[in-house]
């Protein structure tokens, strides 16, 4: 079953295309990844779907609900839940209370959080739970300690740690791959292969192919605004526009 | 060489969650700066009983109190940067004066009432403002009391310039000040209350960074929404009680000292403790009424203190006495 779906997505900037008429369609439970050079619109395209920026044209569905002119908090309530690129942590909150604000959101306090958490106002200790999951070390003070003190590789980490917070249906994730070590991505991945098999669809916008490919069930192309190939991880990959818009960078 | 160190106290109550009290005088520890605060206050109607002139003061400085309340909890708990207290103290006041000389609602009516009606003016009057970010609510909440101003003065409504007298006067002298003790206390500890509550969370988070608060699926504007309401119900209060205190409302409640003080209190105070707020205009008023002596030389010295206290104790005075209060400082050879 097609659990978001995309049509025809256009959005200028000053003159600039940085989508031109993009569509795809993701399935639920599916991992879907997005590449494409630095520039190609991709970082552009999750915030049109999520409602942080107005697309001029095109369409955005929601299982069968046209989620195209909402805000951004009520697509986020929806289930649809994002990362950001440029990580936003609240610098001024410890770890674990920059996870109490999506628990108090309406969707967990509705729904219940992360495995039904949060409900009834416990939500610091489902915001530690939800830490040691992703990689926060729960006896060490790491979770208590405020987010501005805490290195990049967690910062990520607490971004994903967000969306994953509201149980969501699906998680737009922009790059969370890079500036992590690759032992800091091992840790990730089997999380990340948990929340598929509980049934989350995923998409990922990710340099990192090779790890990407792990997990990605399908990928698509971007180059200038334009969707130039999709399908499986490494015929994406041999295409050869895919491979002349990657040429010259040693990213493949 | 030496050189000096800082050392928290054994007591260790600024950890987070559970605190474990076991003796009397670690309870006197946490308690006793509240406690203190408290006795103060009510102590000081009766200890200036024989000048009433102080006893004014007394009120004048805690309606500043609430007003840097009012400003230090919409600027360091929402981001919500209010140059405008004025214009809280100015609706809440003609409210009340309104309500209760031309409508004739009793004076323990007319001051909740124009508290609440008031806040629900201001807020939807500052509604199509809340998407607006830094400097540009800041300088929208400046022309807000400006803007009201004129407006009254040029289509002559509620008295225009002269404003409106035949307002019924507080009750009895020490009623008057306790009233006033009694709310602004209230508010202080429950305005502390509710920001370490998970709603004052999120709102703390509106300040750091709105677009997570989007992405967590809440409404950044109803939350921002909720929070002028209650800092204009504290200015609004204020204004009302002013009102009810000078018997007469007029265009001096738009003025720009209540807008400037509380900002000025909540500087040298220190911002972000709300209780630094108050310390703030305890100072700061007393000081401006000591300075009367030196005629219009004053505001210069009120400049010069202010500068002073701004490059060396930037911190605030709260910060530095809670620092003095959990830690001591100690010589160590290095
Ligand atoms: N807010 C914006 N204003 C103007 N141009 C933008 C804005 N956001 C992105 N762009 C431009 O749109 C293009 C796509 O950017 P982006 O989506 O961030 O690319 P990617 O995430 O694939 O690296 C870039 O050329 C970028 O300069
Ligand atoms: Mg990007």
């Amino acid at each position: 079953m097609i659990i978001l779906s995309a049509e025809n997505i256009s959005k200028t900037f000053k003159g600039l295309k940085a989508l031109d008429s993009v569509s795809f369609q993701v399935e639920e439970g599916e991992v879907y990844g997005i590449i494409g050079p630095n520039g190609s619109g991709k970082t552009t395209l999750i915030n049109c779907i999520t409602g942080f920026i107005r697309h001029e044209k095109g369409k955005v569905f929601f299982r069968d609900k046209n989620i195209t002119k909402l805000p951004p908090h009520k697509i986020a309530r929806m289930g649809i839940t994002r990362t950001f690129q440029i990580m936003r942590p609240y610098f001024s909150l410890p770890a674990y209370k920059n996870l109490v604000i999506p628990l108090w959101g309406p969707r967990a306090r509705k729904l219940g959080g992360w495995r039904g958490g949060g409900k009834h106002g416990d939500r610091d200790t489902v915001a530690i739970d939800i830490l040691e999951e992703i990689g926060f070390e729960r006896d060490s003070r790491v979770p208590y300690k405020l987010a501005s003190t805490l290195p990049t590789g967690y910062l990520k980490r607490l971004e994903l740690a967000r969306c994953i917070a509201m149980r969501p249906e699906v998680i737009l994730c922009d790059e969370i791959f890079s500036g992590l070590s690759v032992g800091e991505i091992g840790g990730l991945i089997p999380l990340l292969e948990k929340l598929k098999l509980e049934g989350v669809t995923i998409i990922m916008v990710e340099h990192r192919l090779r790890e990407l490919f792990k997990v990605a069930d399908r990928v698509m192309a971007l180059q200038f605004g334009e969707k130039i190939a999709e399908g499986k991880p490494y015929d994406v990959i041999e295409d050869s526009r895919v491979r002349e818009a990657y040429l010259g960078s040693d990213e493949v | 060489m030496k050189r000096s160190e800082r050392v928290d106290r054994g007591i260790n109550v600024r950890s987070e969650g559970i605190y474990a009290i076991s003796s009397l005088k670690e309870i006197l520890y946490l308690a006793g700066p509240r406690m203190a605060l408290v006795l103060i206050l009510f102590l000081l109607p009766v200890v200036l009983d024989s000048v009433p002139y102080w006893k004014r003061v007394v009120n004048i400085m805690l309606v500043y109190s609430l007003l840097a309340i009012s400003f230090d909890f919409l600027a360091n708990y929402v981001g919500l940067v209010c140059l405008g207290c004025s214009f809280f103290v100015g609706v809440g006041g003609y409210t009340s004066a309104i309500l209760n000389s031309y409508l004739h609602v009793p004076i323990y009516l007319s001051i909740p009432l124009a508290s609440v009606l008031g806040a629900v003016i201001c807020t939807l009057l500052l509604l199509p403002c809340l998407w607006l970010r830094g400097v540009y609510f800041a300088i929208i909440t400046l022309m807000y009391p400006l803007l009201l101003t004129r407006v009254i003065e040029a289509l002559n409504i509620f008295g225009g310039t002269n404003g409106i007298s035949g307002i019924e006067s507080l009750p009895g002298n020490d009623l008057e000040n306790y009233i006033i003790i009694v709310v602004m206390l209230a508010i202080l500890f429950g305005l502390r209350r509710f920001v370490n509550q998970d709603i004052g969370l999120v709102m703390r988070g509106v300040k750091d960074n709105d677009q997570s608060i989007r992405a967590s699926g809440i409404n950044v504007t109803w939350i921002k929404t909720q929070a002028v309401f209650i800092a204009s119900l504290i200015g609004c209060f204020a204004g009302s009680y002013l009102v009810h205190l000078y018997i007469w409302a007029g265009l001096s409640l738009f003025a720009l000292d209540f807008s400037i003080i509380p900002i000025a209190a909540v500087t040298i105070g220190g911002s972000g403790f709300l209780i630094g707020a108050v310390v703030g205009s305890f100072i700061l008023v007393p000081l401006s009424e000591f300075l009367r002596f030196f005629g219009s030389f004053r505001i210069v010295i009120y400049c010069v203190v202010l500068t002073l206290f701004i490059v060396f104790k930037s911190e605030g005075i709260m910060m530095y006495i809670s620092r003095r209060y959990h830690q001591f400082e100690r010589w160590v050879d290095v």
